[in-house]
């Protein structure tokens, strides 16, 4: 097999602390050298000079929508997207219809997943039956199944009865497996359009106070901590939870978290002309969050940035503000707002983005082909343009759905090359020209 | 004149001043025995309401007719859904394709009216929108305020009642902060959002505090389904605690004045007497309204400013 050699880009690996000019040589689907290379003859080059030579990306929060909405996204257009936002792995949400609470659902993604042959779908599975947070769903089974499930959650919403998570951490502790939790107090959050603060008073729009995710990671923090059980917190928001985290991390608790793009890039400021394609659960929060979200991400408090894709047809997100469901499509604008919104401000570096968007998170899903740019591993590989810039343009995106707040956007940071298992998966032809 | 008028946040002090003075010389010309004005023949003005709300649609109804535009009501489902019925986009563009001037909506979801003003090249003129807005309202009511003091300038406002979810309150708040009024609103914590000082406006938790001070005693409707939702334990005490009752109006200033947006809850935010007494300006607003109604109207689509913009 004719191979790929990514000549003369600066590879940055935090798994192994690398970070330096190197050329990289793909055959067999394995990364065969990484060094500077004068042989590789039948090798297709791929000139890197000025661009960033990373692990694939890994999200850890992709709603993929099938089965049960492939109007909005399938797991082929869903995986197109993801390839050319530069990632090679996605966690692939359970609150599709049906719900991913058994085993045969869950081997039918990974099985799609492996079929489509984009990227790695990595199934998620329910922690109830339905996500109705009553009666557990076949957590050893979808352990047990292909899809190897690692990572449990009722996403979508809160799991509301403490006793069920309580019973569930306790459970899931026989596999070491993850209790992933959508941090949201119901009671709290009924009915909310947007973050409550001044600006949703002001818009006359119900909001969800910080309160409601809060009082949710601290009740799970505690019940991690009563029963041994792994802990993801998805999507965290506020200030607070970010020092919830902390302060678990502190104590040695074995609690990680993600935060999204939209969270540490806007706040709800953006709602003021009642844009449904802001509108977002978790909801945008204020300047305050924002930067603890931020020096969370910094100093490594939160451990992944994750997309929390959610693609929406344009005739729900074309609605009245309240009627319209939330969540924006993530996949394809993720680099750019973390080089944007992060390492152009100066707030993480480079290797601090890898790492957040590619090597903690395959650490958390325990994905031992990614995340990592070693002699003989698997070639998932990312290869960005770290100054160049774009416009935000929905129209062209790879995911079936269009809603983001980010359209026009002008954004620092592009995916020019993705390898999944060294077969290039997207090339952006703009960025090659440009850099050649 | 702007365009559309969906929040009181888009309007100056002068703005808001030409809007009232244009109200009260078209006043005077309906008081005359021909009370139509040809200045909008032709043009049509159409009132979408998502809400029932029979006396702000038949005010601007009347407002249209009297300058002589065609008016066509829309009643349209209280919840749309792309599932059952026509989605708010269709219904916008099918009345844009009618070639409809202006659209007057009412509609229970905060935004709406912005969202619509995206969709058409029509005016759209908020009738209510969700807790959000109703700046129709404000306009009436500073109209009404106006007539009687002259000048809003340091008048003293009380806003009494379920602030949270009003948007009279919050248009009003907007319209009199900008007119340079003093605004202390008043209510349960419940009920009135601590971020309202962001507002400009004063803060009080006690109507008996207040009372004797104000120029104006301004009471809002407070809805039964508040007390379900446990934002006060009973109508009772509500009315105990905030609501205007004959020992309170004693306290008043002898030339101030009650105003209510209507429709009242007698016994509960004002007591029956109350309403009566001629301090209470309440009819007054109301007929205010049509005046202010046909100002907007005459300023947006068929003014001077208008013709030649
Ligand atoms: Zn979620």
């Amino acid at each position: 097999m004719t191979g790929y050699l990514i000549a003369g880009g600066r590879v940055v690996d935090p798994s192994s602390g690398q970070d330096a000019t190197a050329d990289v040589l793909i055959v067999d689907g394995k990364v065969a050298e990484i060094g500077s290379i004068s042989d590789a003859a039948d090798a297709q080059v791929i000139d890197a000079k000025g661009l960033i030579v990373s692990p694939g990306f890994v999200d850890m929060h992709t709603h993929l929508r099938e089965p049960g909405r492939e109007d909005e996204e399938t797991i082929a257009s869903a995986s197109a997207a993801a390839a050319a936002g530069g990632f090679t792995a996605v966690c692939a949400m359970p609150n599709t219809d049906p719900v991913a609470d058994s085993a045969s659902i869950v081997e039918k993604v990974w099985a799609l997943g492996r079929e489509v042959g984009l990227v790695q779908v990595v199934p998620a599975g329910a922690l109830s039956k339905g996500q109705k947070g009553e009666k557990m769903a076949d957590i050893g089974e979808m352990i047990q199944s292909p899809a190897k499930v690692r990572l449990f959650t009722d996403d979508g919403h809160g799991v509301q009865d403490s006793l069920f998570v309580r019973r569930t951490m306790e459970y899931l502790v026989a596999f070491d497996a993850i209790y992933a939790e959508h941090c949201e107090d119901a009671a709290l959050a009924a009915g909310g359009q947007m973050h409550e603060g001044d600006r949703s008073m002001s818009l006359g729009l119900r909001g969800v106070p910080a309160a409601a995710e809060e009082l949710m990671a601290a009740r799970d923090i505690e019940l991690a901590r009563l029963t041994g059980c792994r802990l993801h917190l998805l999507h965290i928001s506020t200030a607070g939870t970010v020092e919830l985290v902390r302060k678990a991390k502190a104590e040695g608790l074995r609690v990680t978290a993600e935060a999204t793009p939209h969270h540490f890039s806007i706040t709800d400021s953006a709602l003021e002309n009642f844009d449904p394609n802001c509108k977002v659960n978790p909801p945008l929060r204020t300047d305050d969050d924002v930067r603890a979200v931020i020096e969370g991400l910094r100093d490594g408090t939160i451990d992944a940035i994750a997309t929390d894709h959610a693609p929406h047809a344009l005739e729900e997100k074309d609605q009245e503000f309240s009627y319209a469901p939330p969540g924006m499509v993530g996949l394809e604008t993720a680099l750019g707002l973390a080089i944007t919104k992060l390492v152009e401000p100066g707030h993480l570096s480079i290797a601090e983005v890898v790492s957040r968007m590619s090597t903690q998170p395959a650490a958390i899903l325990g994905l031992d082909q990614q995340g990592r740019l070693a002699r003989g591993a698997t070639a998932n590989i990312c290869v960005f343009d770290p100054a160049a810039t774009w416009r935000v343009e929905p129209s062209s995106f790879r995911s079936l759905s269009r809603n983001t707040p980010f359209r026009g956007w002008e954004l620092t940071g592009k995916v020019v090359h993705t390898f999944f298992e060294g077969r290039e998966t997207s090339r952006d032809q703009v960025a090659e020209l440009e850099s050649a | 004149m702007h365009k559309h008028l969906l929040s009181m946040d888009q309007l100056s002090a002068e703005d808001i001043t030409k809007i009232l003075d244009t109200a009260s010389s078209l006043r005077q010309m309906t008081s005359r025995p021909i009370k139509k004005l040809p200045t909008l023949r032709g043009r049509t003005v159409c009132n979408l309401f998502y809400e029932a709300s029979t006396r702000t649609r038949i005010s601007f109804e009347l407002a249209a007719k009297r300058l002589s535009a065609d008016v066509i009501n829309f009643a349209a489902d209280s919840k749309s859904s792309v599932a059952k019925g026509e989605s708010f986009k269709d219904t916008a563009w099918t009345l844009e394709a009618m070639g409809v001037d202006a659209i007057v909506v009412r509609h229970g979801s905060s935004g709406a009216p912005e969202q619509l003003s995206r969709w058409v090249q029509a005016s759209v003129l908020n009738a209510g929108d969700g807790a959000h807005e109703h700046p129709t309202q404000a306009l009436l009511d500073l109209y009404s305020i106006r007539e009687h003091f002259k000048d809003l300038e340091g008048v003293k406002v009380a806003i009494v009642g379920d602030i949270v979810h009003s948007r009279v309150a919050r248009s009003n708040v907007k319209g009199l902060v900008t007119m340079g009024a003093d605004v202390t609103l008043v209510g349960p914590p419940t009920l009135v959002p601590q971020q309202a000082t962001g507002w400009g406006a004063e803060v009080s938790y006690s109507l008996d505090d207040v009372i004797s001070d104000v120029d104006v005693c301004y009471l809002l409707r407070v809805q039964k389904e508040r007390q379900a939702e446990q934002l006060f334990p009973s109508l009772r005490e509500y009315a105990a605690i905030w609501g205007l009752d004959s020992k309170r109006v004693a306290k008043m200033k002898p030339d101030a004045l009650v105003m209510h947006p209507g429709p009242m809850n007698r016994g509960v935010e004002i007591a029956a007497d109350v309403s009566e007494l001629p301090r209470s300006i309440i009819l007054d607003q109301v007929a205010n309204g049509l005046a202010i109604r046909m100002s907007l109207l005459y300023l947006m689509l068929g003014g001077p400013e208008a013709v030649s913009a």
